[in-house]
């Protein structure tokens, strides 16, 4: 029998609810720590206790951290989904069950592996709230033995997890053990799958997207958080309370450098933003789908006054409630010109955890900079998910505070103008109430308004106002992040470019090797913010087919580059997975493939 | 003193100027100032735009007058506003100050907003019956709920103005449109729902009464929490007619004061004499006095619950009863409760509001051996 070292998934199916998170943990950490590139993908309902979840670990020698679509190794907890899940598992596959949950008949070829569960947590505690706890790190003691992960460093992981709570720690130990042990003795191994220790995660760090976030607010310096509880945003903000009462109290007198607000709704969430970001607050907010819909009328306000402000939006899937706990990136066309009239907004599209800590930063200078909300478009897979990463960087910058004028800027000017452009860029100068100087004062409204900010209906000072609005959006074109271009340096060998943005950078950046290895080379961009800068546009234009891949139903994003590049609209194609599921590289794969063959039929 | 001359042409001045003025106590020639120098000019703003004889119109002027007798800085008020006639008027008033015209019934959330990023603020907030009892309830609700520091004045008169005179959330049972359609819902009673709320500082009055609207005002700029006075206005061109019951006939005809009402601000060293038992003396934070004398009874305004009684009665006699209802100047501060930085967090320097590279390493340390906490989901 040959060996699959190192390249293999493994599908664990529990109970929301029943503790299997820390479980998992272990595991994902220990083969972490052998050095082995990993991603664990929650798939949890929107429940708290007593529905059906899963968690997916997926090994990858290859440094691949996307889902996989299919695994090699289930392990049954849960008896409502057992028979379900264990009819997905294919040929040659592997079914860790405990024994107390019945399974269909299976054919022959795949291997299972039936623990006593129940009778192995009996000599390990009597407390039956605790069985019900801790018999899911038998099934970690089951696998790192069948696997060959290394009992250190499960060991490693679980005190790095539990060090602090000593009785906790040693009952979990115990049934690390006696998983291990039960192998040991009763289930000789019977199939192919191993972890052997490599060196590919040596100073990375595991972290999910939202936590990053949160910290890259925090680094930016962020005085107002407003917030409403909503899936998948809520650990966003209670990450960044968690950072902000550890670091940003004064010792001494424990006096905050912040104020966390926890509103009524999103309107006043995005409402307290904006007052803050008028007095001068770097302020920020952080929603879901339906918290975007609801500030929809602040965000308009936010535009046309010209305050700056930070919302970020951990899309989930939609329309309505949709589905509350599953993955999407369907907000982007709504986000970019949420509110009524003409608006339109900058939006940052981090794809990395890295990014997430480095575009929350990038979020407040522009904000700051173009004097208007800004958007920070993350995920639910981004966002709740753990992905490996290099450390984050220290800020290098200071930060971009904006064409704001003090008493002393005043000063010395003869007069003021709200929004007067100056410079030529659109972007006008403000003041903050608290200046005394009374040349600074003006009255911020959402009706109509000249350059000296006064009310007015006039046809010709509307206009002016308006065209001067979108010279600072093409400003922003030039500010928001670059794009990412992958393998374009020899763009006469690629007829073919796919384009993507988010999430979907890690599946497409497997699709690339699988499409490369099918005989389709591939040029890649990856989107980092709009309004999308010319070089979008310019990489289009460079290549005979585009693929954009995204992960909705309308291809949001490839309508938004037809517009920019309307002569060559007829060969932008949509590859999409809106299915709520994080996306997989086979889906891109074959959705390329898919359209290649047609393109290719049709030439012939 | 000899600065009469920039005095009087503020924007002209320098800051250095200003801050000089804020001692000064002389009269001008022809004007006269308050303690900071300022002529009531200097306090006024554009003019306005509502209809002649609006009751908001005379708000304006309580406000104007009641700010430069207190002697307000012009560059600490920020005056806040919804949608409606009486959200227009901010820009009426106090022309030197910052102002902020936010979406319909959202200004709470505004005020808010600025107050957390700017506690030095003395934020004056105007709102309307519809902007405060129907889109906005909620945001006004709960900024009484956090005791946000607000002088939250509702011009109050019962119709939607703006719109055309539709019936608003405040209207009494039987009050009459223009038409003759009478309202048959309950009216919503911004200062009940404020004293349920824990409001400390709860007023009712009218646009027609300034001797009691404008120390009302003063004594609302010293409250440290949110100050919610309803002020009655009438809508001269939707609700003047017989049948509405916020006309300016009706008003007056059932209008109810609880008491005179008297405020001495902290820098003026005034000793009032009254007649043991017919006054009650109200002591400020900032150490101004208000005096309630008493007219047909001695109303006890620390009491929620007389409060709230009295406001139902009233309610059931068809009386408007005015004055300061309920007063608790002892209520819990919100940025107190927060525990906020002394400084404006508005203007704290980077280096108050980043963490050092070493926090950040020692972050990075934990989410790389894995002991740092473990996010969770949940529906």
């Amino acid at each position: 029998m040959g060996s699959v070292v190192n390249d293999f998934s493994i599908h664990v199916a529990t109970v929301n609810g029943s503790g299997s998170q820390t479980a998992n943990n272990v595991l994902l950490r220990a083969i972490f720590q052998m050095g082995i590139p990993v991603s664990g993908k929650n798939l949890f309902p929107s429940n708290i206790a007593g529905l059906p979840t899963w968690f997916t670990i997926r090994a990858s020698r290859d440094g691949w951290v996307a889902r996989r679509g299919g695994h090699e190794i289930l392990v049954v907890m849960n008896p409502e989904t057992a028979a379900a899940d264990a009819a997905e598992m294919g040929p040659g596959t592997v079914i860790v069950a405990n024994e107390a949950i019945a399974l269909p008949a299976l054919p022959d070829d795949r291997v299972v592996y039936k623990v006593p569960m129940a009778k192995l947590m009996e000599s390990i505690t009597t407390d039956v709230k605790l069985r019900r706890l801790v018999v899911n790190m038998i099934y970690v003691g089951v696998l790192a033995e069948l696997l060959g992960i290394e009992a250190a460093e499960v060991e490693r992981a679980l005190l790095a997890q539990l060090g602090k709570k000593p009785k906790a720690l040693s009952l979990n130990q115990a049934a690390v053990t006696a998983g291990m042990t039960y192998v040991r003795e009763h289930l000789p191994k019977r199939d192919p799958y191993r972890i052997e220790r490599m060196d590919a995660t040596a100073g990375k760090i595991l972290i999910d997207g939202n936590t990053a976030a949160a910290l890259g607010a925090m680094f930016a310096g962020v005085t107002v958080v407003t917030w409403y509880p909503i899936t998948p945003s809520s650990s966003l903000v209670e990450s960044l309370i968690g950072f902000l009462e550890r670091y940003r109290r004064d010792p001494a007198t424990g006096k905050a450098s912040y104020a966390v607000i926890q509103a009524e709704d999103e309107i006043a969430a995005v409402g307290m933003v904006l007052g803050a970001g008028w007095a001068g607050a770097r302020a920020m907010t952080s929603t879901s789908g339906p918290g975007i819909s609801l500030m929809a009328e602040f965000a308009g306000y936010g535009y046309y006054t010209e305050i700056p402000g930070v919302i970020f939006d951990i899309q989930r899937v939609g329309p309505s409630t949709g589905l509350p706990t599953r993955t999407a990136q369907a907000d982007l066309s709504f986000v970019y010109g949420l509110s009524h009239g003409d608006t339109q907004f900058p939006v940052l599209l981090p794809g990395s955890v890295r990014e997430c800590f480095a575009f929350a930063q990038e979020a407040f200078d522009l904000a700051e900079r173009l004097q208007m909300p800004v958007f920070v478009l993350s995920d639910l897979d981004l966002g709740m998910n753990n992905w490996m990463s290099e450390p984050f960087p220290y800020p290098e910058k200071p930060w971009d505070r904006g064409k704001v004028l003090d008493d002393d800027a005043l000063a010395k000017l003869p007069k003021f103008e709200r929004y007067r452009d100056v410079d030529g860029d659109g972007i006008p100068y403000r003041t903050l109430p608290g200046s005394r100087d009374w040349k600074g004062t003006y009255f911020t409204r959402g009706s109509g308004h000249d350059e000296a900010a006064r009310y007015t209906e006039d046809p010709a000072a509307y206009v002016r106002n308006m065209d001067r609005l979108k010279r600072k959006l093409q400003t922003a074109r030039t500010l928001v992040p670059a794009p990412e271009v992958h393998g374009a340096s020899n763009a006469s060998a690629s007829d073919v470019a796919l384009v993507a943005f988010g999430s979907s950078h890690w599946a497409v950046l497997e699709a690339r090797a699988e499409l490369a290895a099918a005989g389709v080379p591939t040029s890649y961009m990856r989107v980092r913010g709009l309004p999308l800068p010319p070089s979008v546009t310019e990489f289009v234009r460079r290549h005979e087919r585009v693929y954009v891949i995204e992960q909705n139903r309308d291809g949001q994003l490839a309508d938004r580059i037809r517009l920019e590049a309307p002569d060559r609209a007829a060969r932008v194609h949509s590859v999409l997975h809106y299915d709520g599921l994080p996306l997989d590289a086979r889906s891109v794969t074959q959705g390329v493939l898919a359209h290649e063959g047609a393109a290719h039929g049709a030439a012939r | 003193m000899g600065r009469h001359d920039d005095r009087s042409r503020g924007k002209g001045r320098t800051a250095a100027a200003r801050r000089d003025a804020v001692s000064a106590t002389t009269t001008h020639a022809s004007q006269p100032v308050n303690r900071l120098g300022l002529t009531r000019a200097e306090y006024d703003g554009s003019k306005t735009t509502l209809c002649p004889g609006c009751g908001h119109n005379a708000i304006t002027s309580a406000i104007i007058q009641a700010a430069w007798e207190a002697g307000l800085e012009p560059h600490r008020v920020a005056k806040l506003s919804g949608i409606g006639c009486s959200s227009k008027t901010p820009a009426y008033f106090l022309g030197h100050s910052h102002g902020f015209n936010a979406v319909h019934g959202r200004m709470p959330s505004i005020a808010t907003g600025v107050h957390a990023a700017n506690r030095g603020l003395l934020l004056i907030g105007v709102s309307g019956d519809g902007d405060t009892a129907s889109i906005g309830l909620g945001q006004f609700c709960h900024l009484v709920r956090r005791n946000v520091p607000v002088v939250y004045i509702v011009e109050n008169n019962g119709v939607y103005g703006l719109t055309k005179g539709q019936f608003s959330a405040t209207a009494d049972v039987g009050s009459t449109q223009k038409g003759g359609r009478a309202n048959a819902l309950m009216p919503i009673d911004l200062c009940a729902v404020a004293i349920e709320l824990g409001c400390g500082f709860v007023a009712r009055s009218f646009s027609g009464d300034l001797k009691q609207l404008r120390p009302l005002l003063k004594a609302a700029f010293g409250h440290p929490g949110t100050a919610v006075l309803d002020v009655i206005s009438p809508c001269v061109t939707f609700a003047d007619h017989e049948g509405s019951t916020k006309s300016y006939a009706a008003v007056k005809e059932h209008d109810a004061p609880l008491h005179d009402i008297e405020y001495v601000p902290y820098f003026e060293d005034i000793t009032v004499d009254y007649e043991p038992g017919t006054t009650r003396e109200v002591t400020m934070p900032d150490g101004s006095r208000v005096y309630l004398k008493k007219l047909a009874e001695d109303y006890d305004p620390t009491n929620p619950g007389r409060a709230l009684a009295t406001i139902r009665e009233a309610r059931d006699e068809l009386k408007l009863v005015t004055g300061l209802l309920f007063v608790d100047t002892q209520t819990r501060r919100f940025d107190q409760e927060m525990n906020l930085a002394e400084e404006p967090l508005a203007s704290l320097p980077l280096e108050r509001v980043r963490p050092p590279q070493s926090v950040l390493d020692a972050i990075m340390t934990s989410y790389r051996e894995g002991s740092a906490p473990v996010g969770s989901g949940g529906g």
